[in-house]
C-alpha cells in the first residue's frame, strides 16, 4: 500500500528528472546518428571498391581475349616472334595434360588422406602430425613447389634423362592440390552422420565396406566440390611450372617433354614486345578464366545440391 | 531377457567368424590410407631437405650476412638477398595496410542487413570469385590496364609527396606501388571471406544486447561486434599476410625486378619469389643455391607467419 503510494507519487512529480520522456523519435541530426550514417558510406564505399577489380579484370579479359577467338585459336601454333597470327592449341592442350597428372596423383592421395584423418587417425598423435603437415603444407607458397620439384625431379633427370618434362609439372601441381583435397575430404566426412556408420557395422558390414560403399557416397558431393575447386585452382597456376613443365612452341610430344601451358604462354607472352604475342596472351586468359569460372560455379552447384 | 523378446537366441543365430580375406582387405585399406596420409608429412619433409640441401652452399659462403647485403652479382659470384626480402616485407605489409579496412569493411557491409539479401550475396559471389582468377591473369591486366590507369595517380603522389624518401622517384611503369595494388587485389578476397564467416558467427544475443543498451549500428559493431569476432579476423590476416609474401606471378610481372635498393616505392623493386621466378631457370652453380637460400628463408617467414595466425586464433578467442 504504502510503495504503491510512493511509486505513484514519484511518477508524478520526478516526469523528466528520472526517466527521459522525449517522444521515442529519431532525429538524423545528433552526433551518433550522424556517424552512424557515414560509416555505412564508408563501407558501402569499401564494397563497391572491393567489387570493382573483378569487373574490370572480366570486363578486359572478355573485351581483348573474346575479340580473338575463332576456330584457329584452338587449332594452331603460336607463331614465331615478330610474326603474325596463330593460336594457342598446344598450350591448351598442355594445360589439360599437366592439369590430369596432377590431378591423378592429387585425388586417390589427398582422398586417401581425408578418409584416414576422419575415419582412422582419431585425436592419435599420428593424426595430428598429418593434419598439421597438410596445414602447413597449404601455406607453402606455390613458388616452392616449383623449386621442390625442380631440385628433386629436373635437376635429378630422373625421367628417363629428360630434365624439363610435363611429368615434373604435373607433380608440382599436385603438391599444390593435395592440402585441398585432403582438407575438404576430411570436412565432408566429418558431416556424414555417425548413425549411418553405426547402421552399416550393425547389419554386419566391415570397416571397409562401411566406408567404401556408405560413408564415402554419403560425402561425395562436398569431396567433388572440392576436387572440382582445386582443379581449377591448379589449371590457373604458373608459378610451380614455369621451371618444371617449362614451355614449347610446339604440341606436346609426351609426358617426359617439356610442354606448353596457357599459364606460362600468358606469362612469357604478356612480357614480350610483340603485340601479336600479347594478344595471344589476352586470348588465353579469356579461355583459361572462362573454365575456372565455369568450374567454379559447378562447384557452387554441386554444394547447393547437397545442402537440399 | 530370451523370453521378454518372445525369441530364443540359440535356435535363430549363428555367430559367422569373419573369414580371413575380409580381416586383410580391411586393414589392407587401413594401411592404404596410412600410407596416403603420411604422403603429406613426408612432402612437407622432403620439401624442406630439398630447399636445405640445395641452400647449403651459399649459406657456408655467405652466412648470414645474405640477410643483410644487397648484392645480386652473378658475374663475380657474390649474392645477398636484401633487396628481395625487403621488398617481399613492404609490398605484403603495405598491401595488407590497404586492403584489411577494406576486405573487414566490406565484410560488415554485407553480413549487416543494409541491403537486401540477394545483393549481398552477390556480393560476396564476386568477392570469392575474385580469388579465383589466376594470378597470372592479373599480372596481365595490372601491366596492360591498371598500371597505365594509375600512372596519374602516382605521378601526383610524387608532385606532392616527392620530398620525402618513399617517393622520391618518378613512376615509370613497373614499380612496387603497382605490385602493392595488385596484391590489394590479391589478399582482400581471403581478408573479406574469413572476416565475413567471423561476423556471421557472433551469436545475435551480443547484437541485441548492444542495441538494447540503447546504441546504433555502428556503436554496436564497433563496440561489441568487431572485439567479439576480432581473434578471428586477426587470424584470417596473418593467413593473408602469408599468402601475400609467397604470391608469384602478378607481383614478378608488374614489380619491375630491379636489384638495386631503392626506398621509393615507385622505383621497381623485387620480392623472393618474383626473384625465383625471373632466375631460376637459367640459374647455375652457385646461384642455384643462393636461390635455394633465399626460397628458404621465404618458406621460413611464410611458416612462422601461418603458425602465428594459428596461435592467434586459439588464444586469442574470446569466450562467451
Amino acid at each position: 500500500m504504502t510503495s504503491s503510494m510512493t511509486s505513484s507519487g514519484r511518477e508524478s512529480n520526478t516526469d523528466t528528472s528520472l526517466f527521459d520522456r522525449r517522444p521515442l523519435s529519431f532525429d538524423p541530426k545528433l552526433k551518433r546518428n550522424r556517424l552512424n550514417g557515414l560509416f555505412t558510406l564508408i563501407s558501402g564505399l569499401f564494397a563497391t571498391l572491393a567489387v570493382l577489380p573483378l569487373v574490370l579484370v572480366l570486363v578486359y579479359v572478355l573485351v581483348q581475349g573474346g575479340r580473338l577467338l575463332s576456330l584457329r585459336l584452338f587449332t594452331e601454333l603460336p607463331p614465331a616472334p615478330g610474326l603474325e597470327g596463330g593460336g594457342i592449341g598446344n598450350a591448351m592442350l598442355g594445360t589439360v595434360l599437366v592439369t590430369l597428372i596432377a590431378a591423378l596423383i592429387a585425388i586417390p592421395v589427398g582422398v586417401a588422406g581425408g578418409v584416414y584423418l576422419s575415419e582412422y587417425a582419431g585425436k592419435s598423435w599420428f593424426g595430428q602430425v598429418v593434419s598439421f603437415s597438410n596445414d602447413v603444407l597449404a601455406g607453402v607458397p606455390s613458388i616452392i613447389s616449383g623449386v621442390f620439384v625442380y631440385g628433386l625431379i629436373v635437376a635429378t633427370r630422373v625421367f628417363f634423362g629428360q630434365s624439363y618434362s610435363a611429368m615434373a609439372g604435373g607433380i608440382a601441381l599436385s603438391v599444390l592440390m593435395l592440402p585441398t583435397v585432403i582438407k575438404t575430404t576430411n570436412e565432408g566426412l566429418k558431416l556424414v552422420p555417425n548413425e549411418l556408420r553405426l547402421g552399416a557395422y550393425g547389419v554386419g558390414a566391415s570397416r571397409y565396406v562401411t566406408i567404401t560403399q556408405i560413408v564415402i557416397p554419403a560425402a561425395l558431393t562436398p569431396i567433388s566440390t572440392g576436387v572440382v575447386l582445386a582443379i581449377a585452382r591448379a589449371a590457373g597456376e604458373t608459378a610451380p611450372l614455369i621451371f618444371t613443365a617449362l614451355f614449347s612452341a610446339f604440341w606436346p610430344e609426351g609426358i617426359f617433354n617439356p610442354i606448353a601451358t596457357m599459364s606460362v604462354l600468358i606469362f612469357n607472352f604478356a612480357i614480350m614486345p610483340y603485340p601479336a604475342q600479347n594478344e595471344l596472351a589476352w586470348a588465353a586468359s579469356f579461355v583459361l578464366v572462362m573454365m575456372i569460372l565455369a568450374a567454379n560455379l559447378l562447384a557452387r552447384w554441386l554444394s547447393r545440391l547437397s545442402k537440399t | 531377457m530370451t523370453s521378454d523378446l518372445g525369441l530364443s537366441v540359440d535356435a535363430q543365430f549363428t555367430l559367422r567368424r569373419r573369414p580371413n580375406s575380409e580381416k586383410f582387405l580391411d586393414l589392407g585399406f587401413r594401411q592404404l590410407t596410412l600410407a596416403l596420409a603420411s604422403l603429406v608429412a613426408i612432402v612437407l619433409l622432403a620439401i624442406l631437405v630439398t630447399v636445405f640441401q640445395g641452400s647449403r652452399e651459399a649459406m657456408a659462403s655467405f652466412g648470414l650476412r645474405f640477410i643483410v647485403t644487397s648484392a645480386w652479382d652473378p658475374v663475380n659470384e657474390q649474392y645477398g638477398a636484401f633487396v628481395a626480402i625487403y621488398g617481399t616485407l613492404v609490398t605484403s605489409i603495405l598491401s595488407l595496410a590497404i586492403a584489411v579496412p577494406l576486405g573487414v569493411g566490406t565484410a560488415i557491409f554485407i553480413t549487416e542487413d543494409l541491403i537486401p539479401a540477394r545483393l549481398r550475396e552477390l556480393i560476396g559471389l564476386m568477392v570469392e570469385l575474385l580469388a579465383a582468377i589466376p594470378s597470372v591473369v592479373l599480372g596481365l591486366w595490372a601491366i596492360f590496364v591498371m598500371e597505365p590507369a594509375i600512372r596519374p595517380a602516382l605521378e601526383l603522389l610524387h608532385h606532392l609527396l616527392g620530398w620525402t624518401p618513399f617517393f622520391a622517384t618518378t613512376p615509370q611503369g613497373p614499380g612496387m606501388a603497382p605490385a602493392i595494388l595488385i596484391l590489394v587485389v590479391m589478399v582482400l578476397p581471403i581478408i573479406t571471406a574469413i572476416a565475413r564467416d567471423a561476423l556471421n558467427q557472433v551469436p545475435i544475443e551480443l547484437r541485441q544486447g548492444a542495441y538494447g543498451v540503447g546504441t546504433t549500428r555502428w556503436g554496436a559493431i564497433f563496440a561489441v561486434i568487431l572485439p567479439a569476432a576480432i581473434s578471428s579476423i586477426i587470424g584470417g590476416v596473418m593467413l593473408a599476410l602469408g599468402r601475400a609474401m609467397g604470391e608469384t606471378m602478378a607481383v614478378t610481372m608488374i614489380i619491375g625486378n630491379s636489384l638495386n635498393f631503392d626506398l621509393s616505392l615507385l622505383a621497381p623493386g623485387n620480392t623472393i619469389a618474383s626473384m625465383l621466378a625471373n632466375q631460376f631457370g637459367e640459374a647455375d652453380g652457385i646461384q642455384v643455391s643462393a636461390l635455394m637460400y633465399a626460397a628458404l628463408i621465404l618458406m621460413l617467414l611464410t611458416f612462422s607467419v601461418n603458425v602465428l595466425a594459428q596461435w592467434v586464433v586459439r588464444r586469442l578467442s574470446l569466450k562467451y
